[in-house]
């Protein structure tokens, strides 16, 4: 069993995610290596050196990877990883977005958002937006699979692996990279923040947000939304928590104007604590969650900034 | 320019799944089966480029049982002219249904290929992204919004910090995301011009595909189901359980 994770990083920072993959792979087997693809992105390598128990880490620093294009850095995994037996990445859209290219380049099915790992062979992973756990067999020859990070704990920080660089660059001229707008927030990262508070449809206006970024600021949140939200345009799609967004597990999470559909369920309902505020006493938002206000998310909202 | 679209059926996305009590699979008797909601808003942006005039003919092919008729006759009234079946009793893998398309692709030639970014059913997230690979085709997968230039589409992708605009040469492959689109709904005239446009069928075999499934389904369960919790009087009380009982705050 050899087990090649590809780090997931912005070419300054390894995300957080990563640590998580490689609990994941330690599942599986004792020998694993962590690629890291990029441009400039020596410092990620280093950071990753520092995760502890794995073997080594491959260094593939082009430019022709810097925006991570799926075209370019799926040969490069597919060409590095056709020696191991596993190939794992975060569930996140970089690693949603490159897997499947990877698999298909290697002839083989691939598993997204694995959550469980039973064995070598045989992982646990949701569908039908998570109103069904499936247990997967798998044979094929290499086993690609993304996994969901908040089902499994965050690898230690203390080692001190070696750093290898690979030489093969694979550049392609039928896709460019154009711009990259990146919502700059001083708050926690949605996905990994112990505190989230989101806002649906309810809050009726990107404005009133603010509200929920001072309670947040409070609290030490990261600030989510239902898609109803975001299509509204009241906040950006890299908030929205749901089956198709984020997935989100922190110990507390608040939903405010937030009805519960099935599809942003999907999303939070692995939060430690959920907390629901609704004017709707039949919100089905209140069946997942352990503490429910019927309200108006207008008057408490103000009321629980000045309480906390 | 020629655009292929695929569309899946699956389970209607209001309806919650039930498992089977023998946790086989879940249970799809008598439940109300539609477009994937994703593989609805590839139609619509197919459709808006044969409005604008970019493309001239919009081909929509699904792979599933002879059911999935309906789901491409339900493209059809959308507005695409033409349908494909590749019947198939089982339901290939998404790597195989991505090898079914590329040899729809090899046959039909299309100058872009528009899928949904995933099914609600198997949540798989990965058949464009695989046939963009099969076909060596550039992708712009989560799309949110497109737009045709000449011999290359420019793609806005929703990624996890923001979005990510991407230039890609054409032929290329496209998923679609929740906001690429709002798609409208079928008129009575056009359901009924639907029914006339020509829908073939053909077989993984007359593709000359043979499928291999490797990923074996060893039993679906219910997830751990949460307890509803109380309700709070007021914010004082929550804030006091938040703190004291769960410990959170
Ligand atoms: C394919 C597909 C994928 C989807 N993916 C996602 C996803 O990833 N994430 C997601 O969230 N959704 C997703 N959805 C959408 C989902 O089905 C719901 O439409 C959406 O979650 C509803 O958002 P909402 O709860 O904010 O809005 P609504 O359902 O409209 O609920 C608003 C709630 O706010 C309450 N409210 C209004 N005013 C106040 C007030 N003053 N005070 C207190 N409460 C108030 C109302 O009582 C209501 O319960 C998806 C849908 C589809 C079809």
């Amino acid at each position: 069993m050899s087990i090649l994770v590809i780090a997931e990083h912005n070419n300054l920072d390894l995300h957080k995610p990563t640590l998580n993959t490689v609990t994941a792979a330690l599942a599986l087997g004792d020998d694993v290596d962590i690629l890291v693809a990029g441009a400039n992105c020596g410092k990620v390598a280093e950071q990753a050196a520092q995760i502890a128990k794995i073997r080594k880490v491959l260094l593939a620093d082009h430019a022709a990877y810097e925006h991570q294009l799926a075209e370019n850095v799926a040969k490069l995994i597919a060409t590095v990883g056709k020696s191991y037996s596993h190939i794992l990445a975060p569930a996140g859209t970089q690693g949603k977005n490159t897997l499947p290219r990877v698999a298909a380049l290697l002839d083989v099915d691939q598993l997204s958002d694995v959550i469980r790992i039973d064995s070598p062979d045989t992982f646990a992973r949701p569908i039908y937006a998570g109103n069904a756990i499936a247990t997967v067999q798998s044979s094929a020859a290499i086993k690609v699979m993304t996994i969901r990070a908040t089902n499994f704990d965050a690898v230690a920080t203390n080692g001190n692996a070696p750093i290898e660089t690979l030489d093969d660059t694979f550049s392609t001229s039928n896709a460019t990279f154009i711009k990259e707008e990146i919502a700059e927030s001083d708050r926690p990262e949605l996905t990994v923040a112990d505190v989230v508070i989101s806002g649906g449809r309810g809050m009726a206006s990107g404005e009133n947000f603010e509200m929920l970024y001072t309670l947040a600021d409070k609290l030490n949140a990261a600030v989510g939304a239902s898609r109803a939200a975001v299509d509204a345009g009241f906040v950006p799609n890299d908030m929205q928590v749901g089956q198709t967004g984020k997935i989100v597990a922190p110990n507390l999470y608040i939903a405010v104007g937030i009805s519960g559909a099935i599809q942003h369920l999907a999303g939070m309902k692995d939060s430690k604590v959920i907390v629901a505020i609704n004017k709707d006493e039949e919100a089905p938002i209140f069946q997942v969650a352990d503490y429910g206000l019927v309200a108006d998310l207008f008057e408490v909202v103000p009321q629980l900034e000045n309480l906390v | 320019m020629k655009v292929l679209v695929a569309v899946k059926r699956v389970i209607d996305y209001n309806v919650k799944v039930r498992v089977k009590p023998d946790h086989s699979d879940v249970d799809l008797n008598n439940v109300k089966m539609a477009i994937n909601p994703f593989c609805e808003i590839a139609v619509e942006e197919a459709v808006r480029l044969k409005e604008k005039g970019v493309a001239s003919e919009i081909i929509v092919v699904s792979i599933g049982p002879k059911e999935a008729q309906e789901q491409i006759r339900t493209a059809l009234a959308l507005g695409a002219d033409r349908g494909l079946l590749i019947q198939t009793e089982e339901m290939p893998s998404s790597l195989g249904v991505a090898k079914l398309l590329k040899a729809v692709v090899d046959e039909e030639q299309p100058q872009l290929i528009i899928l949904g970014k995933q099914s609600i059913d198997t949540d798989n997230n990965q058949t464009g992204q695989m046939l963009a690979a099969l076909t060596d085709y550039p992708q712009g997968a989560f799309a949110s919004s497109v737009e045709v230039e000449g011999d290359h589409i420019n793609v806005a992708r929703e990624i996890d910090g923001g979005l990510q605009t991407l230039k890609l040469s054409l032929p290329a492959v496209i998923t679609a995301d929740l906001r690429l689109n709002e798609p409208r709904y079928a008129s009575l005239p056009n359901i009924m011009k639907a029914k006339r446009k020509p829908l073939d069928t053909k077989t993984p075999a007359d593709l000359g595909v043979t499928l291999n499934n490797t990923l074996k389904t060893v039993k679906v369960e219910p997830p751990a189901e949460r307890q509803a919790g109380i309700k709070v009087a007021s914010v004082e009380e929550l804030v006091d359980k938040l703190k004291n009982e769960a410990k959170v705050i």
